[in-house]
């Protein structure tokens, strides 16, 4: 490892600017992980217009602050009131939330925070150190290789996903073909535009976002109302005493091992990370019984496990462009409003960015042990907020910051239409992530795919000739095949059941 | 993964209580969320073909613009159709639609509100100005809350109004005009 990027990096991180910005991420992070009705990928999605007014890094650090600050957030509610504010939180609750009618409400928050820190350090350093050789494999890559890592992408991050796979296959290529509008990139040609001038330049990414998985969630939440116990607990005795220390050492050293590896996987690793630590602590301990009753173990491994996972899964996107899953997919919209193309040559073309988002996460995690353990109880006030009035001021920020991409109306129209697209997709049962993922990475896959045609003068099978290409997609096969299979199927749905 | 046997028993035994009595609160066989999505990715993975047919297709070795989403296009009439015909097999193999859809009806007139709070924003801003284009907007989305009075959805758009510029227009700087055409 290149000490000098270290160094690079942490000078980044450190410049008062992006300290700021940092902190600004993290603090809206967990405000929203406590917020029930609004997530890490609306929230994102809201604020890309704006940052296209700041400098890249900075706002790179804060809109990365926002997604794992949001994973504090989450448990913070998740022990306190049951109530999960973000997927990943679901398992903390099981075990959380009975440590807090318990009286050991600080003693989970604390195991929380700690295991989260621990876990975001360790997950931080594999990060710096298998990101830049991984990026440098993928330097080699032909667009054969591109073609076939992208397809494995896309196909990976719906195995992962719950529900029908025809449905997450059909929304994959839904999005890839909303993807297809505007000029076509190699003749110019207007594809699917009917003359409108405004989609010359191709749907736009942000009202997309915006309106799929913010305001679609709105007109969701309209149906159904959302529901918010107004019973807090006190919150007292945040210190771990050794016993507890030497209970929460080895399930959080597995849990962020077990982290770092899902977290790489595309969608929804880091949701499945948190399970299936949790299924192996439960499995290991020598007393299974007291899981679901209030274990310490239960809170400390999930945990631990989810915000590695979150660390990690910024690995295909810094090193490949590929993203892992909608946030990821909104970071690439973030990059590219900065001028940015992701892939593996970041890290070489913009050592300023990588490694100071890198130092600017470990930075940022310490931020929100500071942030979560002492204020706790002002993050828990943010409940009160009524959603009466918090989704007119959703809706007030994603037109204006839409609006002010360009001042152009267009932008705020599209809001609406794909509101509603999304709404009723998401009411047929058919999740919107795999869209925007699709969305995103459409033109990539259309780009590579004619390139390599052209180089292998039209013969399609130098997709299976060239082995790096095969590999991946034999890889892609074998996980569609596994999320079919039966006997997986159902471990995944119980897996997954709990979610929702 | 030792524990699957265990995790796959126990969702098998969930499914099989719970499948005898969801048979009388169903209300159909069909399940309408698969055929419905089904024939909505059949009609626009066909619309998005069709119109591809117009444009040059080129071969392999020289895509025209029209090739790459004509083949993407006949792809999602093929998961579109997967869609409902896997609903249908496992329809007439079960006798019933799998449970769990429908969350209930939808909210027509919330919903409008929202988005005719969007569209007239988009339709204001530029000729009004920024201030009257969101008093309108929030108002009508405001309207849209459950237990919300005209009244206090004024004053939720009067306050989130004022927020809002303050936030946008002081503090980032964006170039809005807040009043346009009226002295301001």
């Amino acid at each position: 490892m290149d000490f000098s990027n270290i160094l690079l990096g942490i000078q980044t991180a450190l410049t008062p600017t992006n300290l700021l910005f940092c902190l600004i991420g993290c603090a809206l992070g967990t405000a929203i992980g406590v917020l029930p009705g609004i997530g890490p990928t609306a929230t994102i999605a809201l604020l890309l217009p704006i940052t296209f007014n700041f400098d890249p890094v900075s706002s790179i650090i804060m809109l990365a602050g926002i997604y794992y600050g949001a994973q504090y957030g989450g448990s913070t509610t998740a022990i306190l009131l049951n109530l999960p504010g973000e997927t990943s939180a679901a398992v903390t609750a099981i075990d959380g939330y009975q440590m807090a009618r318990l009286g050991r409400a600080g003693q989970a928050l604390a195991t929380a925070a700690l295991g989260s820190f621990f876990a975001g350090t360790v997950a931080t350093v594999v990060l710096a150190v298998f990101a830049p050789p991984l990026a440098e494999a993928a330097l080699k890559f032909g667009p054969a290789e591109y073609f076939s890592l992208v397809v494995l992408g896309l196909v990976a991050s719906i195995a992962l996903a719950s529900g029908s796979m025809w449905k997450a296959l059909a929304m994959i290529v839904l999005g890839l073909l909303l993807g297809m509008v505007g000029q076509d990139v190699e003749t110019g040609f207007p594809r699917f535009t009917f003359g409108a001038r405004e989609l010359y330049g191709g749907l736009n990414f942000v009202s997309l976002a915006v309106g799929m998985f913010g305001i679609a969630e709105i007109l969701r939440n309209l149906q159904t109302g959302i529901h918010r116990p107004s019973m807090v607990r006190e919150v007292k005795n945040l210190r771990l005493g050794r016993k507890e220390l030497r209970q929460i050492t080895p399930p959080v050293l597995r849990g962020t091992v077990m982290g770092s590896l899902l977290g790489i996987l595309p969608g929804g690793g880091h949701v499945l990370a948190s399970f299936t630590s949790y299924s192996m602590e439960k499995r290991l301990s020598k007393h299974p019984e007291e899981f679901g009753k209030g274990a310490i173990e239960g809170v400390a491994a999930p945990e631990s496990a989810n915000n590695a996972a979150a660390q990690t899964s910024f690995i295909p996107l810094l090193t490949l462009g590929l993203p892992a899953h909608p946030v990821m997919a909104l970071l690439i919209g973030a990059f590219i409003i900065q001028g940015i193309t992701p892939g593996p040559n970041v890290i070489n073309d913009e050592p300023v960015l990588f490694w100071g988002l890198i130092a600017s996460m470990w930075v940022g995690n310490l931020m929100l042990v500071l942030l979560n353990l002492p204020l706790i109880g002002l993050w828990v006030k943010l409940l009160s907020i009524p959603y009466r009035i918090l989704f007119p001021a959703i809706i007030a920020f994603s037109t204006i910051g839409c609006y002010s991409l360009g001042l152009n109306a267009y932008h705020v129209f599209a809001i609406a239409f794909f509101a509603v697209l999304g709404y009723v997709l998401i009411r047929l049962g058919c999740e919107p992530a795999p869209l925007l993922l699709g969305f995103v990475l459409g033109p990539l896959l259309e780009e590579n795919f004619r390139r390599a045609m052209t180089i292998s003068k039209g013969d399609p099978t130098v997709l299976l000739t060239r082995p790096i290409s095969l590999t991946m997609l034999v890889i892609a096969a074998l996980a569609l095949f596994i999320s079919v299979a039966p006997a997986i199927r159902k471990k995944r749905d119980v897996v997954f059941a709990e979610e929702d | 993964m030792t524990g699957q046997p265990t995790a796959a028993g126990g969702s098998a035994g969930a499914t099989a209580s719970a499948d005898p009595p969801a048979g009388p609160a169903a209300t159909s066989r069909w399940s309408r969320d698969d055929l419905l999505s089904g024939a909505i990715f059949i009609a626009i993975g066909a619309a998005f073909a069709l119109t591809s047919a117009s444009y040059e297709l080129g071969s392999l070795l020289k895509m025209g613009p029209g090739y790459f989403p004509m083949v993407l296009g006949i792809i999602l009439v093929a998961f579109g159709t997967a869609i409902v015909l896997t609903s249908v097999i496992g329809t007439l193999r079960r006798g019933s639609h799998p449970v769990g859809e429908s969350e209930g009806g939808i909210p027509w007139v919330r919903g409008a509100l929202v988005l005719a709070a969007i569209m007239l924003f988009g339709f204001l801003v530029a000729p009004v100005g920024l201030v009257p284009a969101l008093l309108v907007a929030t108002f009508l989305s405001a309207l849209a809350g459950h237990g919300t009075s005209p009244k206090g959805a004024a004053v939720i758009a009067v306050g989130l109004t004022v927020m809002c510029v303050v936030i946008f227009v002081v503090v980032l700087q964006l170039k809005l005009p807040l009043f346009v055409g009226m002295g301001g």
